[in-house]
């Protein structure tokens, strides 16, 4: 009812800074407090988050890295293999030939590497268990003892031994874990000390965007205080602290660095001007060249810059802050400087392109409000006044602060002797050398001073209190100076000799410029005004602010709205408050009161027929089939029980003539939306019209104006069949292709064994969202995912969506979002003279085209799928298509259309490269959230024994392809609560858990796994039986039933496992089904239901639709037939919640009405109904048209 | 369980069965029968009346009519008040039906105004939910609406249909979600006991430290002598469509749920009953 029931579940995204004295905190994006970093320990002086981990420089000038925990352990695979040779004398041993490959190598043969060679690479890693051999090859198990066998080194190898097997290897495999989560992990410095990295004063993470390959890779740069750029090597999610420094040549000193989500990277220079990175890509993370830009103002140098996706901000020595126009990847310096409202110490740009500053008055966080794709540069700066969740060590320290400055006093100035001690004491001990070392290096830089008087508020990057007073008095007091001699630290370093004797001053000046001070000018005076924190850094890299995104950090938050904010699934306080029961009995009361003895009284008021009207646009039914205007009407008429029906009328001219066609609402069994750019569309099905493959498609001028007509039309579809509020616990779920979600209530006779009802009679109803996969159990338990392998969790509540106001539940109806990308493919002819070219044959394909090449599709004029997809990036090269690409992105083949690889033969004279680009949908429904680890796949036990204590069991595959077993799902809390990762030797893509726990997962490679052993006190069973796929298939699917276990391979062939007994729970051998099926879902009653791939109707054919096997019984699990559903454009369905068995007495008159009143209502060319039943294969005829389907794939 | 928007509905569909007897001076042809009706509580009497004007005009000489008013016990009926906060008002706690006598004569010039048509009823209602809104909105929202839409609230109303009303009048019911609520709360606090007609002032959701106003914070603020109690027992009764929320029941939910048609929450005071 009111917006703020579409309070957005927001994954908790976190804001990271520093205050003055170095501390880390986190402000969450749902929270209203900074929170003390978890390992708080050690004091730092920048820090750069992502989502998954933040670096920081310590003040004590080491670099860590802080991982966030995830259930998800980060592994590591080693492995090395055993080569042995055959000799007539003792068979296959360990004696090789001197021509021979090492007996312990690399899968090359070429590196010596023994077991014991493998070592862990920091001391934050451990290993998971011993050494052991890998028996599965490709899919295959293979003899015992893992063996694979050739004819000599280095050739195929088979699992089989041949007579000609002259030498065998095998793999050992050894998973070692990183374990420094959530901590601040020091990364590790082994290399060779005369290359040692002088300290970082800066450093940067970004480029998550530019490839997934390896995952999570990350782009880590860093400033040294000597001005060198610095470039990480290998920082990726399984190698989250990188393994070296590598050094990168810049024209001049670098001061700063920012490092965007994509291929922007700026570096300020000492001159005051900024580089700019160029030339980085995918195959080029590093870049390979920079560019100069000139600061807006010659006098007034850039200080600070930091770069987002397109944007770059920048700050300049007078603290104004300016905005960079025109940047994008073809130009990442852009063209013009703005300059911006207000005066920052910094700014810092995070996900989204949203920006942070800390104020130069007041050093509080700033957040730039307003920020969105079209209006970049934002609106207006507002203050984050969130408080500190623990404010005690906040007035410890400043009245520690405050005795230093009183301890120090005014003599400080000037005297180096009285800071000297301190410093060599601390740096000696190496504990807190930071701020030793950076003054040594000021001194080593050996910088004249550019003015005397004090730049905006420079001091030192470091955090220790009494430093940080001192220098504030420092800088508090004028400009009298006197020359200090700094003392020497033991960190080695070139050059540092050099012109050490420079005034104080001066180096708080040049410091001030390497790192932004900590203190404004009028220190004391600020502080005692107010208790606010005060910031140093933000970082918000990792903080995912959106425009529909509320933040609670503008407000003090009162005690009682805070526990008011927790989103959870159980019922909020506010349900039930007594108030609102009170109201809820009195109502009842006064109903009651007033009402009962009095039904007999005449009604002021006559309920009449209500009748909307509308003009609408008809795909009509004769041919050439083309959109006609007509006009129509909907009658709403109020029975004196308050029951509803309703006619749709649709008035139509037929040659002069005029017609109309009258649908009765509760005859109709689904209502789809069809959004495309060109046309606001609905298709509106009845059986009757199931079973031709072609519905009544409806469009309206507007969208808004379909989405109320889609609105009405389902509220009374639902009301005239007394349906409303959430679906029920044994509800049927399904997915369209274009994200929609449908509920379906399953009668009793669905499942029975004579006469099921038909599954073209199933009424579909849609509920808010957007999912790729949902997934079902009997106690009301769903899970959904998304496109963007966004995990979600069905809150009970329903609508949501275009269901506005009474449509939709008022509580527990959330935001939702969802990207995907869209793709456009680049192709191009060779010619032999200048080789390839966007000029093809007269007969070719458009040169940028959709996947077939019949659609010209260009980048200019590609648009989002709807109005409600937004582009959230720009066009870029997709190298993850099947067959590979080459280093550019192309793939090559003989002529179009063909298959494609990834690299250029002879024989291939045309090419073509995917582009994509990424498009966001923002909308709402019945779901949050289940962050943060992404899914591909998720299954839920279909049902156990009613009131059992135990929690549900729920099984998922990562989208890295970790198998995980959630815990504490339970009816009350269906999120549950935490992952349990279950060790596997490869990715996997599928996983279903059967009613009696069997679980069944299928790998990358195409081969299933069964898991012993798992049971309520076992949830994650103990091993994996390896099952291998059925002869040259690779399975895709797995799921699992009451006791079937069907599995679903590449090819679309359906198969079911035989053999399954209690005692030998992996089944004995694969059965063919069925082909032709795209998705397969086996419920609790071992019923069997598909999607599948395409199915002719009487006029049209569909492409993915419902269908469901007939014939299945205990003796027959493999059934019958196929009984054809709704569809096309359907493309997942989760039966696991349909526990209802048919009634033993289900009439037989009942179903015989059915079959009649169907058969009623067909009218014309009703051909071909009686052939849908008992098909043993799905049926796939010829093309006729595919149009007719409101929804193709 | 139950959804606030049952709330909504049972609110809507709330009503007064009522027993219609003609004064005892007005001239009649025939003997009068009593007529007896299920008044919605949200609407407003010469709305709903039809049927009653009819069913005595045709027991009346064409001469003796002219326009029609209604008293209970003495007090004419405001027609432009709610039905449900004229029987809150004055006749709960009595037995039902309610009995309301009906006047063809002497019009109480000074009590009531004119009701010439349902034009007027309209304009009336209108004005009050531009009143509200501009409380509520700053009347950003019904504003923004297009005569259609103002149109379709009316005829909800006049026809009594809740979805076709409460399809445009959510929107008056929304706020930015950076808000905690409206601006100000509509809101009209009625005595029996008083002359003044009602008690409407200033009242936002929130309070400024964030936490809601309630109920009781706004009676307490605006009519303190409502919440008093004598020796610990509730002088009065705090009344909203035939119930008393408690005291603590947040007031921008109360606004949201509680409200009439014209947006306003129309509060009634009454004594406690004595029994």
């Amino acid at each position: 009812m009111t917006l703020k029931s579409c309070c957005p579940t927001m994954p908790n995204s976190l804001l990271w800074a520093v205050d003055i004295f170095g501390r880390v905190y986190t402000l969450a994006t749902a929270g209203q407090y900074w929170e003390l970093c978890k390992d708080a320990h050690l004091e730092f002086k920048r820090v750069s988050a992502v989502k998954q981990c933040c670096w920081g420089i310590a003040c004590d000038n080491q670099v860590y890295v802080y991982v966030c925990s995830s259930d998800v352990p980060i592994r590591h695979r080693e492995e090395t293999y055993e080569n042995q040779r055959w000799n007539p004398v003792g068979g296959f041993c360990e004696k090789l030939m001197p021509s021979d490959r090492w007996q312990w190598s690399d899968v090359s043969g070429l590196k010596h590497q023994l077991l014991d060679s493998l070592v862990l690479p920091s001391p934050h890693w451990e290993w998971e268990s011993d050494w052991y051999v890998d028996e599965n090859f490709g899919g295959e198990p293979t003899e015992k003892g893992g063996w694979t066998y050739a004819m000599d080194f280095p050739a195929t190898y088979t699992r089989d031994k041949k007579w000609n097997s002259c030498v065998r290897r095998r793999k050992w495999i050894r998973y070692r874990r990183y374990k420094s989560r959530d901590t601040w992990a020091k990364i590790p410095s082994h290399d060779d000390p005369k290359q040692l990295p002088d300290p970082f004063s800066d450093l940067s993470i970004g480029g998550w965007e530019i490839t997934d390959e390896p995952v999570g890779r990350l782009s880590v740069w860093a400033v040294s205080l000597q001005g060198k750029v610095w470039y990480r090597e290998d920082v990726c999610h399984p190698n989250p602290e990188g393994s070296s420094w590598s050094l990168v040549e810049t024209p001049g000193e670098a001061v700063q660095i920012s490092c965007g989500p994509y291929d922007l990277l700026w570096a300020t220079l000492w001159e005051g001007q900024a580089m700019v990175r160029e030339g980085i890509d995918r195959n080029n993370p590093k870049g390979s060249s920079w560019s100069i830009v000139e600061p807006p103002v010659p006098e007034n140098g850039i200080m600070h810059v930091s770069v987002g996706v397109s944007v770059v901000w920048a700050v300049t020595k007078d603290r104004k802050v300016w905005f960079r126009r025109g940047v994008n990847s073809h130009n990442p310096c852009g063209t013009s400087w703005i300059e911006m409202v207000g005066e920052m110490m910094m700014v810092n740009v995070g996900l989204n392109d949203q920006v942070w500053g800390i104020g130069c008055d007041d050093r509080a966080v700033y957040f730039r409000q307003g920020v969105t794709p079209s209006e970049l540069s934002g609106k207006t700066w507002k203050a984050i006044i969130a408080n500190r969740e623990n404010d005690r060590s906040h007035t410890g320290s400043s009245s520690s602060l405050l005795s230093a400055g009183c301890f120090f006093g005014d003599e400080v100035r000037g005297s180096g002797d009285s800071l000297a001690p301190s410093d060599t004491d601390t740096s000696s001990e190496a504990d807190r050398p930071g701020l030793v070392s950076e003054y040594e290096l000021s001194s080593g830089n050996s910088r004249p001073c550019p003015e005397s008087s004090a730049v905006g508020s420079g001091a030192q990057g470091d955090s220790s209190e009494e430093e940080a007073a001192l220098s504030a008095n420092r800088e508090g007091k004028a400009q009298v100076t006197a020359p200090a001699e700094l003392p020497w630290t033991n960190i080695d370093l070139k050059e540092t000799r050099k012109a050490s004797a420079h005034s104080a001053a001066c180096y708080a000046e040049t410091t001030s410029l390497s790192s932004l001070g900590l203190f404004p000018m009028g220190l004391e005076e600020g502080y005692g005004a107010d208790d606010h924190p005060l910031w140093a850094w933000v970082s918000g890299g990792g903080c995912t602010v959106e425009t529909h995104t509320v933040l609670k950090w503008f407000t003090i938050q009162s005690g009682l709205s805070t526990s008011m904010q927790t989103l959870s699934l159980s019922i909020t306080p506010a349900q039930t408050a007594a108030w609102r029961k009170q109201i809820f009995q009195q109502l009842t009361e006064r109903t009651k009161r007033e009402l009962e003895n009095f039904r007999h009284y005449e009604q002021a008021v006559e309920q009449s027929v209500w009748v909307k009207t509308g003009t609408l646009q008809w795909w009509a039914d004769w041919k050439p089939h083309k959109w006609i205007d007509v006009r129509v009407a909907l009658e709403q008429f109020t029975g004196n029980d308050g029951t509803r029906d309703s006619i749709l009328f649709i008035y139509y001219m037929f040659h002069e003539e005029k017609k109309y066609i009258h649908i009765f609402l509760n005859e109709v069994t689904v209502l789809v939306p069809v959004l495309n750019e060109a046309k606001h569309s609905f298709a509106l099905y009845t059986p009757e019209k199931t079973k031709q493959r072609w519905p009544i498609r409806l469009a309206a001028a507007t969208e808004q104006e379909m989405y109320d007509w889609l609105a009405l039309l389902s509220t009374s579809c639902s009301e005239s069949r007394r349906i409303q509020g959430r679906p029920s616990p044994q509800a049927i779920w399904s997915v369209t292709c274009k994200g929609d979600i449908f509920v379906s209530e399953p009668s009793a006779d669905l499942e029975a064994l004579t006469h099921p009802m038909p599954c073209d009679q199933m009424f579909w109803r849609q509920i808010g969202g957007h999912l790729r996969v949902v997934e079902c159990n009997s106690h009301g338990v769903v899970w959904g995912i998304g496109y963007d392998h966004t995990a979600w969790v069905y809150t009970g509540g329903y609508g949501g969506g275009f269901f506005q106001g009474l449509a939709s539940s008022t509580s527990n109806i959330y935001m939702q979002s969802d990207v995907k990308c869209v793709y456009i493919y680049e192709n191009q002819r060779w010619n032999p003279v200048t080789g390839y070219t966007s000029r093809g044959l007269p007969t070719d394909r458009y040169m940028w085209s959709d996947v077939t090449g019949l659609q010209e599709c260009t980048k200019a004029n590609t648009k989002p799928p709807s109005l409600h997809w937004t582009w959230v990036s720009d066009w870029y090269i997709d190298f993850n298509i099947s067959g590979g690409t080459d280093r550019e992105g192309w793939q090559y083949a003989s002529d179009f259309p063909s298959s494609y690889h990834g690299y250029k033969t002879m024989k291939d004279f045309v090419r073509r490269r995917r582009w994509a680009r990424k498009c966001k949908l923002v909308t709402s429904g019945p779901w949050l959230e289940v962050a943060p680890i992404s899914l591909w796949d998720v299954s839920i036990i279909p049902g156990c024994e009613e009131g059992s204590k135990d929690s549900i069991a729920l099984w998922a595959i990562s989208d890295k392809g970790d198998v995980l077993c959630r815990l504490g799902v339970s009816e009350l809390n269906p999120a549950g609560s935490s992952w349990l990762h279950v060790g596997t030797d490869q990715p996997f893509i599928s996983v279903s858990v059967g009613a009696f726990y069997q679980v069944w997962a299928v790998a990358r490679d195409g081969s299933a796994f069964y898991r012993g052993s798992v049971s309520p006190k076992q949830p994650a069973g103990d091993c994996w039986y390896h099952i291998p796929s059925p002869p040259k298939q690779k399975l895709k699917q797995v799921s699992v039933g009451q006791t079937s276990v069907y599995a679903l391979d590449e090819n679309g062939n359906l198969w079911y496992r035989h053999g399954i007994t209690p005692s030998y729970p992996q089944g004995s051998s694969w059965d063919h089904v069925s082909n032709n099926v795209r998705k397969v879902s086996i419920g609790p009653l071992d019923q069997v239901w598909v999607i599948a791939n395409k199915v002719q109707g009487s006029h049209s054919l569909s492409c993915g639709t419902v269908c469901h096997r007939t014939g299945v019984q205990p003796r027959e699990p493999k059934g019958q037939g196929w009984d054809y559903g709704i569809g096309g454009g359907w493309d997942h369905i989760s039966v696991r919640a349909n526990t209802t068995k048919a009634l033993k007495s289900v009439s037989r008159e009942t179903m015989e009405d059915n079959f009649s009143r169907t058969t009623d209502v067909e009218e014309g060319d009703g051909s071909g109904e009686s052939s849908f039943f008992n098909k043993t294969m799905l049926v796939m005829n010829a093309v006729q048209e595919i149009n007719g389907s409101a929804v193709t794939c | 369980m139950t959804d606030d928007k049952d709330v909504l509905r049972d609110v809507w569909f709330g009503r007064i069965p009522t027993c219609f007897t003609l004064y005892q001076d007005e001239i009649t042809e025939r003997e009068a029968e009593p007529y007896y009706l299920l008044l919605p509580r949200v609407s407003y009497l010469t709305l709903v009346t039809d049927k009653v004007k009819k069913h005595f005009q045709k027991v009346m000489r064409q001469e003796d009519i002219s326009e029609i008013w209604f008293e209970y016990e003495g007090t004419p009926l405001k027609w432009h008040y709610p039905i449900g906060l004229l029987f809150d008002l004055l006749a709960s706690n009595t037995a039902l039906p309610w009995n309301i006598t009906v006047h063809f004569k002497s019009f109480p010039e000074k009590d009531l105004l004119h009701c010439p048509s349902k034009d007027t009823i309209e304009a009336h209602f209108m004005s009050c939910m531009k009143e509200a809104d501009a409380l509520k909105h700053k009347s950003q929202v019904i504003n923004e609406m297009q005569k259609k839409d103002h149109k379709q609230l009316w005829m909800g109303l006049q026809n009594d249909k809740f979805d076709q009303f409460w399809a445009i009048n959510r929107k008056l019911m929304e706020y930015p979600a950076e808000d905690n609520g409206f601006r100000y709360i509509p809101f009209r606090i009625y005595q029996a006991t008083t002359e003044r007609p009602f008690i409407q002032k200033l009242f936002r959701p929130v309070a400024a430290d964030g936490q809601l106003h309630t109920l009781g914070d706004l009676l307490k603020e605006v009519c303190p002598s409502a919440i008093t109690t004598e020796d610990g027992v509730k002088k009065n009764q705090i009344m909203i469509h035939g119930i008393e929320p408690m005291l603590e029941t947040p007031l921008q939910w109360l606004s949201e749920h509680l409200s009439y048609p014209d947006n306003f929450l129309h509060i009634s005071i009454i004594p406690q009953p004595t029994d």
